[in-house]
């Protein structure tokens, strides 16, 4: 089984994206799986199931942050996808708060960018750029010529490594490099790791402390004028 | 450096194969893409840029310099030698312009003394585009359609410096698009336009008829049609004025009538 992990902020064609994948992967005689990991609404599941007639579902992260989801769900999802005969699964999940990324050991991780949203944002992904196997940019036809390069050297210097597609996934327009950086993907083995390390996990608020001041909790804390720091045993 | 693009025809809408021979754009051509609406114009423009081969709708081929291009260029968009600008396409930076342009040339150009050289370079070649100049402090965000048309095109030709450039349909910002024609034609690239514009199309070497989203024809700008140009200019030229006027609140008078009348009489018009 290939699994493909495709992360991205809301709304930048991810969907969009993976539908073109998709369909060109199917072409070529590959049974896909679909899921959708995001926190309360999704339905991109019924339209893969709709458009492809592929085995597709969701997970809602609700209290869960979508990545910790995201781990705790995939061994489940890899079983579903292979009992429903699938080679391929196609996970495309909606990564929040930008300290961790979802991609894991052995797949292909795909980050979504948009073009439109501004020269600086390479710069403010953190992991799910940095950790990502390729850099997918779209709606690079509506900005210029110069923001576009601007972009791309930007993500250049934010993950030297990563891969970049510039495509228009309205047309379908740079995809079939996609679709071939999949097919390259060797089968996910068993005991499947986080490639990225999660971030600080001693969370006081995430755990339920509401006190306002630093002095209230406890773990790795920081005040105002300070750096991070730990407090506590 | 490329020297020549190749397009190998393929087929059109109705899958009729193009009945025209392969198409070779030397460095230094201007060329027109023509056609009505829906004809495959642009559809022709994303082959170029993708560097199609077979494997878009069209089944049209891309050759640069004779042989299929090197996967760089598919490879690392850094070195993609097309910069392209569509109707569509804006700046969505509220940075100021000179630091938007010096942003740009930094990402290009390693020497900071040559930074410089090329915001003074891009600013002044826009600035002969647009009826009001640009200032450098002002921000992106606060351009006009016209002058946001000229920076795009200055910027695309002089930072970008990609050996070719793709204009889709640019022309109806109000931009000087004779002036454009003479100062593209000073830097050695390929130039393609997909326009509506007569002016353009007579002043470049050559056109490309689209038609049902098929290349039904390639037409040679000769001497008798190019001597249209200038007829064309004129009369565009005097459109403008007249636009302009208008625009700025004036009225027109029995002199702007007369400057008309030098394209004919108006009854012509009338009777039409």
């Amino acid at each position: 089984m290939k699994l493909v992990i495709c992360a991205g902020p809301a709304t930048v064609g991810k969907t969009s994206v993976l539908r073109h994948v998709a369909r060109k992967l199917i072409a070529a005689h590959h049974h896909l799986a679909f899921l959708k990991i995001d926190v309360q609404f999704a339905d991109e599941d019924e339209v893969f199931a709709q458009e492809f007639e592929i085995p597709a579902r969701k997970a809602y992260s609700g209290e869960l942050c979508p990545d910790h989801c995201s781990v705790l769900v995939l061994g489940d999802a890899l079983r579903w996808a292979e009992g429903a005969g699938a080679d391929i699964l196609l996970v495309e999940t909606a990564g929040l708060c930008l300290r961790c990324a979802p991609y894991v050991d052995g797949g292909l991780g795909i980050m979504t960018m948009e073009a439109t949203s501004g020269m600086n944002l390479p710069r403010k992904v953190g992991p799910m750029l940095s950790l990502a196997d390729i850099a997918v940019v779209t709606k690079i036809d509506l900005v210029s010529q110069a923001e576009r390069e601007v972009f791309r050297a930007r993500i250049k210097e934010a993950a030297p490594a990563v891969r970049i597609r510039e495509v228009n996934a309205l047309y379908g327009i740079g995809m079939d490099p996609l679709v071939d950086h999949v097919l390259q993907t060797p089968d996910v083995s068993e005991g499947l790791m986080l490639r990225g390390n999660p971030p600080v996990g001693t969370c006081t608020i995430c755990v339920g402390k509401k006190d306002v001041g630093w002095q209230a909790h406890f773990g790795v804390v920081r005040a105002l004028e300070n750096q991070n720091f730990y407090r506590g045993e | 450096m490329i020297r020549q693009i190749t397009i190998i025809p393929g087929h059109g809408k109705s899958h009729a194969p193009e009945s025209v021979p392969r198409i070779e754009l030397n460095m230094g051509d201007v060329v027109s893409i023509v056609g009505p609406t829906g004809s495959g114009k642009t559809t022709l423009i994303n082959d170029i840029e993708l560097f199609a081969n077979g494997d878009t709708p069209t089944g049209r081929r891309i050759l640069i310099d004779g042989e299929a291009p090197p996967n760089i260029y598919r490879e690392d968009p850094a070195y993609h030698p097309i910069a392209l600008i569509t109707q569509h396409t804006n700046f969505l930076s509220d940075l100021p312009v000179k630091s938007f342009l010096s942003t740009h040339a930094q990402i290009r150009s390693a020497d900071p003394q040559n930074v410089d050289e090329l915001v003074a370079q891009t600013l002044d070649f826009a600035n002969q585009l647009t009826g009001e100049p640009i200032i450098l402090s002002s921000r992106m965000t606060e351009l006009s359609g016209g002058q946001t048309r000229a920076l795009l095109i200055a910027d695309a030709t002089i930072v970008c410096n990609t050996p070719i450039v793709l204009l889709d349909e640019v022309e109806n910002a109000g931009i000087h698009r004779t002036r454009a024609l003479e100062l593209l034609r000073a830097y050695k690239k390929i130039f393609i336009f997909v326009t509506h514009d007569p002016r353009i199309a007579l002043l470049s070497d050559f056109r490309i008829v689209m038609r049902h989203g098929s290349i039904t024809e390639v037409i040679k700008t000769e001497a008798a049609e190019r001597a249209f140009a200038v007829t064309v200019s004129r009369l565009d030229d005097a459109l403008s004025r007249l636009r302009n006027t208008i625009r700025l609140g004036g009225r027109l008078t029995q002199e702007d009538m007369a400057g008309l009348n030098a394209f004919g009489p108006a009854s012509a018009e009338v009777g039409a």
